[in-house]
């Protein structure tokens, strides 16, 4: 593909996902914005891929290697610590076995 | 491993990002999306080891284990009280591998003649400047969360001028960059000014807009992210970083909707100062009546319908185990309790719904602002714990308040009100509250957490 057919096809992408993102959003009760956020918050944890990609690149300056290795770890904090806080608050939203009969 | 195959791989990810946002629209099966997301996210970053790894294999280990190791212990010991700083932790980390994405693409392309191109060079522009501003503006936010530095605004004269020249030269020196001077020290010094501009900028925000800002910067790490997806020409890049910048953007208009300010008040208005005489209108006329423990009790005990009103004072006692325990007595002697959260109630979007749950609080019990209002009337007694500003009456009756025109939770039209609150203090808003002084409040004096500890020890001896 063309640089410009490139440019075209991932602009396309990009302003799909703002409509996707709109969409599947309005849909998230505000019971669960705190997951939400801290959801979305692990989804671009992503930027570990880009990082990697960095760091991987051939023939590196001693200053492309500190930088590179500095965004993994950035990453990584990023998309570990995002996934476990979600689902650790995730994991404590129960409804109570019998439910409550003011549940009207 | 070919490009298209990758690519293909890749747009597995993208699905399971998506499945993972909307399984979130129900608690039922919203952390099974969450662990889809996790896996997908695996899937990611194996499909790119493989890829590229290469020589440079044990660099990428030690970087995960070092970055994923802090991650992993950080995210599981953080107690739910504190989880809106970790949150905010884990954002600005994001922003911060974005804008050095952005330094290190710059470094290999510059050499280049001719390049990078325009589209290119605005990626890396916006990646480095919005990732860093989201960087230092998230730690400042964790800063004034974990109470490093104090939570109310911090102004001084001439503070719009200051952030807007700084905000200025960075843009010139990103417009540099992007007219195609080839110059890797612009990219520096925009970088540089962006993390200085994201401390100034979230400096005056005071702690109760943090759910806005929070929520903002999720926004600006996620479009971060995209335009390094543009660098790298990478799709899962482009399209999670978006959906991220997408829903982020989306919320913070709904949190500030939820206290009726626009975002550039929430950004620029530095709400929350103590500001001499801005109550007016004499609405504090009238006598706080300071009430006890077991004359609470008793009006709870021969309830039918109590309401709990919980605010950001409840997260900071860490009462929530302890309210849930006189929950359950109150249930236990046929009492009908049910909890209303005020969307902005606490420090981050949905957080009073967090802190419940982790006190094990049926989520069916859990009524948001429209529902729980539509039942005050009908209330016996609203306990509010530590909330404030989301129960001031001055938001509905005096125009000359700073919350005018907010939305709350009425709690004056129940029968009675019991506010528990530590002492007179204007709460953080910085709002007298006539509430307190209305002929149906009580107000019970001392630490959330003894004082419902002392509630249910006095409702177990009526």
């Amino acid at each position: 593909m063309s640089h410009n057919a490139l440019l075209v096809f991932e602009v396309t992408i990009l302003v799909l996902a703002i409509f996707l993102g709109f969409e599947v959003i309005s849909k998230v009760p505000t019971l669960l914005h705190t997951p939400l956020m801290s959801g979305t918050n692990a989804i671009h944890g992503i930027v570990i891929v880009g990082s990697m990609i960095v760091l991987a690149q051939p023939h590196k300056s001693a200053f492309m290697w500190i930088i590179g290795i500095a965004a993994v770890i950035l990453g990584s904090a990023n998309v570990v610590g995002g996934f476990v806080v979600t689902d650790r608050m995730l994991e404590m939203f129960k409804k109570r076995e019998p439910p409550k009969k003011d549940d009207a | 491993m070919s490009t298209d195959l990758t690519r293909l791989l890749y747009l597995i990810t993208i699905v399971t990002f998506i499945l993972a946002l909307r399984f979130l629209s129900n608690p039922a099966h919203a952390r099974r999306g969450n662990q889809l997301g996790a896996a997908g996210m695996l899937l990611a970053i194996v499909v790119t080891w493989i890829k590229v790894g290469g020589t440079s294999w044990w660099a990428i280990a030690l970087g995960m284990v070092v970055g994923g190791g802090f991650g992993a212990v950080g995210a599981r010991k953080v107690k739910m009280t504190a989880m809106p700083q970790m949150v905010a932790l884990f954002n600005g980390v994001g922003g911060g591998a974005a804008s050095l994405i952005a330094l290190a693409e710059v470094h290999r392309i510059l050499p280049e003649p001719g390049k990078p191109t325009v589209d290119i060079s605005l990626a890396i522009v916006l990646s480095g400047l919005i990732g860093a501003i989201s960087f230092s503006g998230s730690l400042i936010a964790f800063a004034k969360l974990q109470e490093l530095i104090g939570g109310r605004p911090i102004t001084y004269t001439g503070q719009k001028l200051v952030n807007a020249a700084l905000f200025l030269s960075v843009a010139g020196l990103g417009l540099a960059l992007v007219a195609g001077v080839q110059d890797e020290w612009l990219l520096w010094g925009l970088t540089a000014g962006a993390l200085v501009f994201g401390v100034l900028f979230v400096l005056p925000i005071g702690g109760a807009d943090m759910p806005v800002v929070i929520s903002l910067l999720n926004a600006f790490t996620g479009l971060a992210v995209a335009a390094g997806g543009f660098e790298l020409q990478n799709n899962v890049l482009i399209v999670a970083g978006m959906l991220v910048g997408a829903s982020g953007t989306l919320l913070t208009l709904m949190m500030a909707r939820a206290m009726n300010r626009s975002i550039a008040n929430v950004l620029f208005g530095a709400f929350g100062q103590i500001q001499a005489g801005v109550s007016g209108g004499g609405s504090m006329d009238g006598t706080v009546r300071p009430t006890t423990a077991d004359d609470v009790a008793v009006m709870l005990a021969y309830a039918q319908k109590v309401v709990v009103v919980p605010g950001y004072g409840m997260a900071v006692a860490q009462a929530q185990h302890d309210v849930r325990a006189l929950a359950d007595l109150l249930e236990s002697r046929g009492v009908e309790v049910t909890y209303a959260i005020h969307p902005v109630a606490g420090r981050m979007p949905g957080h009073m719904n967090v802190l419940l749950a982790e006190a094990n609080v049926p989520y069916p019990a859990l009524k948001e602002m429209d529902e729980a209002n539509a039942e005050f009337g009908r209330t016996d007694v609203s306990l509010v714990i530590g909330a404030n500003d989301v129960v001031n009456p001055d938001a509905r009756n005096n125009a000359g308040s700073p919350i005018y025109g907010m939305p709350i939770l009425n709690v004056d039209q129940s029968k009675a009100v019991v506010v528990l609150k530590r002492s007179m203090n204007p709460g953080f808003a910085g709002i007298d509250n006539p509430l307190f002084v209305e002929p149906n409040t009580m107000m019970l004096f001392g630490d959330a957490k003894e004082s419902v500890a002392k509630l249910t020890a006095a409702v177990k001896a009526v």
